[in-house]
């Protein structure tokens, strides 16, 4: 165990998991000669050489796509995209390609492959760099989508999603990437895909928070401690497949829940959350499931107005508030 | 080959002009003049209405491939391509009849490009196209009846019926597929063939597409990562001349698609897509170069197509005689002229191939008329490859 | 071997094409993806391409005709080949294999889809014990007594209401402290704490007895009735697709007229005096005069059939017969050219095969015209479903004596409802109303059916 930032975590486990598996490759833009946008791919191209690790043109629906046919061909690439925001070029492959083939192809190719790459608000680059996109990935049969809030998560998840026999959407937060926490240095540490984390156990009131909002609920959490109230904080890790099981087990035992996300409120990931919860749950809620989201306005640059767009400790306080009568 | 075939780090060679001055290897070097070569290998549209129009030389060239081959090989092309003709026309009836359902590209017509190209390379390459796939996928080896079914949207397809014309697959012949949006079988072409590369194999990598891909984007950033990285995929451009029911002419700026390779110093040829030897000659030479020296081609192949763009294409975009001008241009007639002219095969014959191969294809329709439909199960199978189960 | 062409489907969605164009005629050689007609199709009108070599051989639909997926065309064959066999089998193999692809294979494709859907369907959040408990959860929301406000709508979360119910709370003594006065966990906990455990148990029975009320129960049940699903015979199968064949695409309107019907009973009388074994009823007297005044009206006595209004020569008139099993309508054929006693035994002895089901498909297929009378029933007046693709079908209620003003004096006459309703494709609203007077002037005055 050692504490590293989530940078340094996600670096290991792309390190750890290509010197396993020498069919597994990088690739992206920058990623090799620059040493990562981000950094994370620091020193990889030095350590396992130009074929491991390949610095490709500005070509998102290229490589992504060449990226899904060597994965065809028995590789299993990871494609890192500089920020999600290129991801939206390269989403024929992803979703046409990628997500479909096992399908169409009656099971006979299976695409094991990441694309992965920083997603969600940044620090004041406006509305093109600054989109959380999972509910777009999470929307389609035949793609997972993970999203971690912690190093050590980010590192077991990714090493497992890099094991995995499908096209896996890992979303990083630009924001999160200097975090620090405690990460296990086995080479086999994983954790597996589809299983929620209870970040912090409660009683009286549920919050569901994915990355960015992971700190920002456990904050929230903290601050109504002092007033009495115990909340627990679930982290799905992953949106698809989603432990609902998790949450509605939660939402059972405290009768109110707020899901927390940096994304637009309107077809996201919480609306669907607080649909299955009314399906699975309806007769132990005590009060309407509440959604705390990114405002649904495109980013703005200027730093008062992008720090209104992004949900803050004390909306997520009022909001439990709000679900508890109080 | 080595780790030195990925030369796109930008620590390790500035750019590819640079690299050819100062790291001329034998091997690529040549292979990139037969480059500057291929490009240059035509040079006007008037060049390529001669070739239409065949002169002597053209003929000369015709007889060679056919002294070069023997009978067997002949003899089976045609029959590969009398198979895929018949297969198309009874996938025609079949439609008419209700049988298939969605969308049925049919390929006649242009039965000298699959059968001629796929002809050419090994049973382990790889092959990859559009949704106009049926021949391409008999050619490279899969059993009609798998093929028929798929069509027919039965659990004894290829793909169980999930997928129907536009998505036939199979793992076991190396070929990857009908994808349906247009061009985007480019870049999983280019992967594959990075795939081998990356592997060390020798494979190559086929990738057919019509003209109209070509204006998609993703032919370009294929071909440039192709280039850059010398992937071992042979592009074959299918240019039947109409992009569902836009000519050419209004839908490209600049029709000389071989000559689109120039922009990436791809190698690239024009071929008479009706001549099926022609064809395979062309791609031969492709072949080669990618095995060799992990170069990819673009050919350009002119053809046509005989039948609508698809089951529910209304036609009225091209005049009949138009379609009977290409017709007399049959590549079906024009190989079996030949094979009687070189005394190849004589009529009866010809007679017994066309006899079998509608046994073949009468088999195929009694396979897929018998297969049962997908088990109801079969819905919500093959999603994942690793299924996370439902958490309940 | 001749290629037999049919009707091809030129697109997803086509179900029929009209052939609008030949591009060949009977004899001209064709080949392999050579025009040989135009179709249109819901779509576009389309080159059909020959899917065969040889000579056009025999054309079976004319330009603007039109035929479902499938049906044969045409037969493309050798010169001197012998095409008989399709010529003779042309029609009804071309019908039978119509049907299929079209109404059949969606269906099966469809079955197992919705199976799937059902089994793949999420385990309902409650246990099978649980769900008795929202139900009653439920019926405390009934519209409230005199405690609640004028609205009635008792405000209540999701849970709260779960544990009133489990522990016997009559919401409607609560007092709710969420917002807008819903009733919360917190103020059902406070009720429960004070009631201690006795209720529940007594809540639970109640829950039980409303759930699964016995027989002998007659209290109010708001919950859906009972119901046992029985197979659909083929005959009500039938009768479904047939009305819904009807009102779907035939624009039906309707017209009403009161009918005087003192001298046709009289004539009725009349006449079973004459020979009691003749037995005319007023329902023979009504099928004769329709079949007259459908003579001198022939638009009503006419059918529109896709592109063209058949008319017919004769009044074939449609009796519908309740049977066991449904209803059926033989068909009384040439009414107009028949005697009232022909009729009369016609209709008896049609109406006693039907109910035996012993009814060849001739006797009742194909009527220009139909009757339904419901007045035995004591029926005042209806509305009848056309029987496609006639024109028009007539509703017949009771008889019964109603007072009438006649030369300014109020007097008792025997009085019939009777409602025409129309195919209006064929048939408009003065024609309509036109055949009616005529129906109703003949019915009144029964002597015209001998002028």
């Amino acid at each position: 165990m050692a504490i590293v930032t989530m940078r340094e975590a996600l670096n290991q486990a792309l390190r750890e998991e290509m010197q396993r598996d020498k069919n597994v490759f990088l690739m992206g833009e920058e990623v090799g000669a620059y040493q990562g946008a981000y950094k994370v791919t620091k020193g990889l191209l030095e350590e396992l050489g130009p074929k491991r690790v390949i610095d490709t043109p500005i070509t998102e629906l290229g490589f992504a796509g060449l990226g899904v046919g060597a994965a065809m061909a028995g590789l299993r690439p990871i494609v890192e995209f500089m920020t999600f925001n290129f991801s939206i070029l390269a989403t024929d492959q992803i979703i046409n390609s990628a997500a479909k083939m096992l399908y169409m192809s009656g099971g006979q190719f299976n695409i094991p492959i990441v694309f992965r790459g920083p997603g969600g608000s940044a620090f004041q680059v406006s509305s093109q760099h600054s989109q959380a996109l999972e509910s777009w990935f999470a929307y389609f049969p035949g793609l997972k989508v993970v999203m971690p809030s912690t190093p050590a998560d980010a590192k077991g998840l990714l090493k497992s999603a890099i094991r995995d026999n499908d096209p896996v959407i890992f979303i990083e937060q630009e924001r999160m990437y200097g975090n620090k926490g405690e990460v296990s240095d086995d080479p086999e540490f994983t954790i597996p895909l589809g299983v929620a984390d209870i970040k912090r156990e409660g009683k009286d009131a549920t919050i569901v928070a994915r990355s960015l909002m992971v700190p920002v609920a456990l904050k929230a959490a903290e601050a109504l401690e002092k007033e009495g109230i115990s909340c627990e904080v679930i982290d799905p890790r992953t949106i698809r497949p989603l432990d609902i099981k998790t949450i509605v087990e939660s939402v059972k035992k405290t009768n109110r829940v707020v899901i927390a996300e940096e994304s637009h409120p309107f077809c996201g990931v919480a609306a669907e959350i607080a649909s299955e919860i009314m399906e699975r749950a309806f007769d132990y809620l005590d009060a309407p499931v509440k959604r705390v989201s990114g405002v649904d306005v495109p980013m703005p640059y200027a730093k008062n107005l992008e720090d209104a767009a992004i949900p803050k400790v004390e909306q997520i306080v009022a909001a439990v508030k709000e679900v508890s009568y109080l | 080959m080595a780790a030195n075939q990925f030369k796109a780090n930008p620590i390790v060679a500035k750019s590819t002009q640079d690299m050819r001055k100062r790291t001329p290897e034998p091997s690529r070097l040549g292979a990139e003049d037969t480059s500057a070569a291929g490009v240059m290998d035509h040079d006007a549209a008037e060049e390529v209405d001669a070739r239409l129009d065949p002169t002597q030389a053209v003929k000369d060239a015709q007889k060679r491939r056919f002294a070069e081959l023997d009978r067997a090989t002949l003899i089976d092309i045609y029959r590969q391509m009398l198979l895929v003709r018949r297969f198309e026309e009874k996938s025609a009836v079949a439609y008419s009849a209700g049988k298939i359902g969605g969308f049925c590209h049919l390929y006649i017509g242009q039965e000298a490009v699959a059968i001629g190209a796929i002809s050419a390379i090994r049973k382990d390459d790889y092959v990859l196209t559009s949704y106009r796939e049926h021949a391409h996928a008999i050619a490279k080896g899969m059993s009609p009846d798998s093929v028929m079914a798929e069509l027919y949207g039965k659990a004894g397809g290829c793909s169980h019926g999930k997928g129907g014309s536009m998505h036939m697959f199979d793992k076991e012949v190396n070929f990857l597929g009908g994808h349906g949006i247009v061009g985007g079988q480019i870049p999983l072409a280019t992967g594959v063939a990075f795939a081998t590369k990356y592997k060390e194999t020798d494979q190559v990598t086929l990738c057919f597409f019509g003209e109209a891909a070509v204006n998609q984007g993703a032919f370009h950033e294929s071909m440039n990562m192709a280039q850059l990285w010398k992937l071992p995929c042979i592009y074959i451009c299918e240019n039947n001349q109409y992009g569902m029911g836009t000519s050419l002419e209004r839908a490209m700026s600049f029709q000389d698609i071989s000559q689109k390779a120039c922009a990436y110093e791809i190698a690239s040829e024009f071929v008479d897509g009706m001549d099926v030897l022609a064809v395979r000659e062309a791609t031969l030479r492709a072949v080669e170069r990618a095995r060799k020296t992990y170069l990819p081609t673009l050919l350009e192949v002119r053809t046509y197509r005989f039948m609508g763009h698809s089951m529910s294409d209304p036609g009225n975009y091209r005049t009949r005689a138009e379609i009977e001008r290409h017709q007399e241009r049959d590549p079906l007639k024009l190989f079996s002229t030949s094979l009687k002219e070189e005394r190849i095969m004589s009529d009866e014959e010809m007679k017994n191939v066309d006899d079998e191969v509608r046994e073949e294809v009468e088999h195929a329709v009694r396979f897929a008329e018998e297969s049962p439909l997908p088990a109801a199960e079969e819905l919500f199978t093959n999603i994942y490859a690793d299924p996370i189960p439902k958490n309940e | 071997m001749a290629t037999q062409v049919i009707m091809p489907k030129l697109s997803p969605t086509m179900e029929e094409g009209q052939l609008s164009r030949w591009l060949k005629k009977e004899g001209d050689k064709v080949s392999m993806g050579e025009p040989l007609a135009e179709i249109d199709t819901d779509k576009a009108t389309m080159e059909m391409q020959a899917l065969g070599n040889g000579v056009l051989r025999k054309i079976f639909i004319q330009e603007g005709e039109s035929a479902p997926l499938g049906q044969l065309i045409a037969i493309i064959g050798e010169p001197d080949e012998d095409i008989s066999s399709f010529t003779n089998q042309a029609p009804a193999s071309a019908a039978a294999k119509a049907d299929a692809p079209v109404a059949d294979a969606p269906a099966e494709a469809d079955a197992p889809i919705v199976e799937k859907k059902e089994e793949a369907e999420e385990p309902k959040p409650a246990k099978p014990a649980e769900t008795e408990t929202p139900a009653s959860g439920n019926g405390s929301h009934t519209p409230a007594p005199a405690a609640q406000p004028a609205s009635g709508r008792l405000i209540v979360s999701p849970l709260a209401a779960r544990m009133a119910a489990e522990s016997g709370i009559d919401l409607r003594s609560v007092n709710g402290s969420g917002p807008g006065g819903r009733i919360i966990k917190r103020d059902v906990e406070g009720l429960i704490t004070q009631q201690g455990s006795a209720a529940p148990t007594a809540a639970k029975k109640q829950t039980q007895l409303r759930a699964v009320p016995s027989p002998g129960q007659k209290s109010a049940i708001n919950a859906p009735s009972a119901y046992r699903d029985e197979p659909a015979s083929e005959m009500r199968r039938t009768i479904a697709k047939r009305l819904v064949t009807s009102l779907g695409p035939v624009p039906h309107f309707f017209l009403t007229t009161e009918i005087e019907m003192d001298r046709a009973a009289e004539m009725r009388s009349g006449i079973n005096a004459l020979d009691p074994g003749l037995k005319i009823s007023i329902n023979d007297i009504i099928i004769k005069v329709a079949a007259a005044a459908l003579l001198q009206h022939p638009q009503v006595n006419a059918s529109y059939q896709d592109k063209v209004v058949r008319y017919y020569e004769h009044a074939d008139i449609g009796v519908a017969v309740a049977i066991e099993e449904g209803l059926i309508t033989p068909i009384v054929r040439a009414a107009d050219q028949k005697s009232l006693s022909e009729i009369a035994n016609e209709v008896r002895e049609l109406a006693g095969r039907a109910r035996e089901r012993k009814l060849k498909p001739e006797e009742f297929i194909g009527a220009t015209f139909s009757i339904s009378n419901l007045g035995m029933f004591g029926i005042d007046e209806f509305t009848a479903v056309i029987n496609p693709p006639e024109g028009a079908i007539l509703a017949i209620g009771a008889m019964s004596p109603k007072p009438v003003v006649r030369d300014n004096e109020i007097v008792v006459r025997q009085m019939m409802r009777v409602t025409m309703s129309c195919d209006h494709r064929v048939i408009d609203g003065a024609t309509g109303a036109k055949f009616l007077q005529t129906f109703k002037k003949i019915l009144e005055n029964p002597l015209f059916l001998v002028v």
